[in-house]
């Protein structure tokens, strides 16, 4: 199912503060969205609203073409994983899956034996067996999430909203219920959509990010755009460590307010005027001395290696820059005459310019 | 391994300091202010011999007193729960207007002397009182007999229902409700098996505990029940009667039966609640 909002508008209660301001977004079928954002950026009040949970002043939220104008609307067809997993705690693991199919009205609830299969078959594709009498305080974390999970499909919805949903597992759970997830989302055919604020985590699992700040959408594009070509220096730095350095451009070439750090040249387009450039920390490069009258004046400390980078610090004036390099190029010390951050993009005003 | 059963009075290395020392002071003085007296009870009735005992037993003044009070604390009791129930939502739930001020007020059927109440219901609901005279007009009595002794005990009961109830429904997470909503489920459906189910639990404690208050209850029953032997004599009053005549035997006869039930009752809720809670054990 495609899901179109257009328009939104939440003000907090009684106040004129805006949770979402204007939020328009399309995302078609069986795309993983992933919101992410800041703390108190609209992703979860976004969500909220998309299912219905929460009343908006102005916009509207289609489904397949067709406006939701209540819960009712939505009930059975979108599937929502609560943040805290919302279980029903005096009901057994087999009872809050089958909750769904329960309350249906007597005329379309389908019977007995087809809900204990049903209940079954999701038990199987949740990596559940067995589990179906326990009660919800009996299970583990990440159990708990799959019986959530289970329970949201349980109705044989098309779309799936999640809240946060690994926000209160260990790291390696984490991990693997991600991977698993992404299967689920594939085999099932679903449309979904999940709220994080871990970008990694969003990087890996979604095929389209959607970067809010402030109750607005800064960008919507996928993992490599988004990596590119950061709308703003909000998303360059949310979506990983980032290092600016202050400059102007003139006659093409971006000039830094840091001698030790050598001018670029900049893209074809991009105006004379004070600009940021911000860069990567492996993407930084060291000038190496050519001569003997070069003086080393930057000194790189080793930090350690993650991840197949070697880590350093060096510092430039006052300040201290992280800088990363693979771990197969062999000489641990490194020395150099001046920084090279050509692989930088530029920003003017916060927002991308070249 | 088989543990003596005094195993838990060794327990060294325990954390607490001084472990044997506030064991041993707390089973003094549980045994000397609870145990010593109800042991009392037990053995005191037989001393007069078996005979008296059972002839006590079998009078029929007494059975009735005992069936007074238990059926009508049983009926308060019921009648507490929805009351009961419905005050605990508005407090938890309604942020209405005063809702600090009735919130203290549901505290003071306990802090009444029940003497206070008592009268106070009498002259309310008496055959010549404001609401007395009104519900008179349409026929109905509530004072001096069962009514008005089933309304007495409702009043001194609905705390404990209110006092129980509450805490739970306001811990109850809103997401559960959005959750059942969201999965298709009607309102009355949400709040019969999302809110109502898990407080059962809770209401089950805060009947029990309206139950065994109203088994107990005597100053505030018996102005406005008019104590007529068979008819609305409630047992605590039925003691006092039996001590006036200085028929000891007859008193504590009295008490033990309404021990021996009250014990009874209350390990019988004790065990429903249990049942009930099953699912809030952890694992």
């Amino acid at each position: 199912m495609s899901i179109e909002v257009c328009n939104l508008v939440r003000l907090a209660p009684g106040t004129q503060q805006r949770l979402l301001d204007d939020v328009s977004l399309t995302i078609p079928k069986g795309a993983f969205v992933a919101l992410v954002g800041p703390s108190g950026a609209g992703k979860t009040t976004l969500l909220r609203a998309i299912a219905g949970l929460d009343n908006c002043n102005s916009g509207s939220v289609l489904l397949d073409e067709r406006p939701m104008t209540s819960v009712k609307d939505r009930a059975g067809r979108m599937g929502f994983v609560f943040q805290n997993y919302a279980l029903f705690p005096h009901m057994t693991v087999a009872r809050n899956i089958a909750f769904g199919l329960d309350v249906l009205p007597r005329s379309e609830r389908p019977a007995r034996a087809y809900i204990a299969q049903r209940v079954e078959e999701l038990l199987e594709l949740m990596q559940l067996q067995g589990m179906g009498g326990k009660h919800p305080a009996k299970l583990s974390g990440g159990q708990r999430q799959r019986v959530a999970l289970a329970r949201a499909l349980a109705t044989g919805p098309r779309v799936l909203l999640l809240d946060e949903p690994f926000g209160a597992l260990d790291p390696i759970v984490r991990r693997s219920i991600r991977a698993w997830l992404r299967d689920l989302h594939d085999r099932l055919g679903l449309t979904t959509i999940l709220v994080t604020h871990d970008q990694e985590e969003a990087l890996e699992v979604a095929d389209r990010i959607v970067v809010m700040q402030s109750g607005r959408i800064v960008q919507d594009a996928t993992p490599l755009e988004l990596d590119e070509q950061p709308a703003t220096n909000f998303v360059m730095e949310f979506l990983g460590e980032a290092v600016s350095f202050a400059g102007e451009v003139r006659h093409g070439r971006m000039v830094l307010d840091d001698a030790l750090v050598l001018p670029f040249i900049v893209p074809d387009g991009v105006t004379d005027g004070p600009a940021v450039a911000m860069i990567r920390p492996y993407e930084i490069a060291i000038q190496k001395p050519t001569s003997e009258q070069d003086v080393l004046s930057i000194y790189a400390a080793p930090r350690g290696t993650r991840n197949g980078y070697r880590h350093y610090t060096l510092q430039i004036g006052e300040r201290i820059i992280p800088f990363y390099r693979p771990v197969d190029e062999d000489d641990v010390q490194v020395q150099g005459v001046a920084l090279d951050i050509s692989r930088s993009r530029l920003f003017r005003q916060g927002l991308l310019c070249g | 391994m088989r543990l003596s059963p005094f195993a838990f009075f060794k327990a060294g290395g325990s954390a607490l300091p001084g472990y044997r020392l506030s064991l041993t002071l707390t089973l003094a003085w549980t045994g000397f202010f609870i145990i010593l007296p109800l042991s009392t009870l037990l053995v005191y009735p037989w001393q007069s011999g078996p005979a008296a005992m059972l002839g006590a037993l079998h009078d029929t003044r007494m059975l009735a007193a005992l069936w007074t009070s238990f059926s009508c604390a049983g009926i308060a009791a019921a009648c507490n729960i929805p009351c009961g129930f419905l005050l605990a939502w508005a407090l938890a739930r309604g942020n209405l207007p005063g809702h600090r001020l009735a919130d203290a007020l549901i505290d003071l059927p306990l802090a009444l002397p029940t003497a206070v109440s008592g009268i106070t219901l009498a002259t309310l609901y008496g055959p010549h009182g404001w609401l007395g005279a009104l519900l008179s007009l349409l026929g109905i009595s509530v004072s001096y007999n069962k009514a008005g002794i089933v309304l007495a005990l409702m009043f001194v009961g609905l705390p404990f229902v209110v006092r129980a109830v509450e805490p739970v429904l306001r811990n109850l997470p809103h997401e559960l409700e959005e959750a059942a909503h969201l999965l298709g489920a009607r309102p009355w459906q949400i709040f019969v098996r999302i809110i109502a189910a898990p407080l059962l639990p809770a209401l089950v404690t805060g009947f029990g505990l309206a139950f065994a208050r109203g088994i107990g209850e005597y100053g505030s029953v018996i102005f406005i029940a008019g104590n007529q032997p068979f008819k609305s004599e409630i047992a605590p009053l039925l003691i006092v009667v039996r001590l006036q005549e200085f028929d000891y035997p007859g008193a504590t006869a009295i008490a033990l039966v309404l021990l021996c039930i009250s014990l009874l009752s209350l390990a019988l809720i004790g065990g429903m609640r249990r049942r009930f809670a099953v699912w809030s054990e952890p694992a």
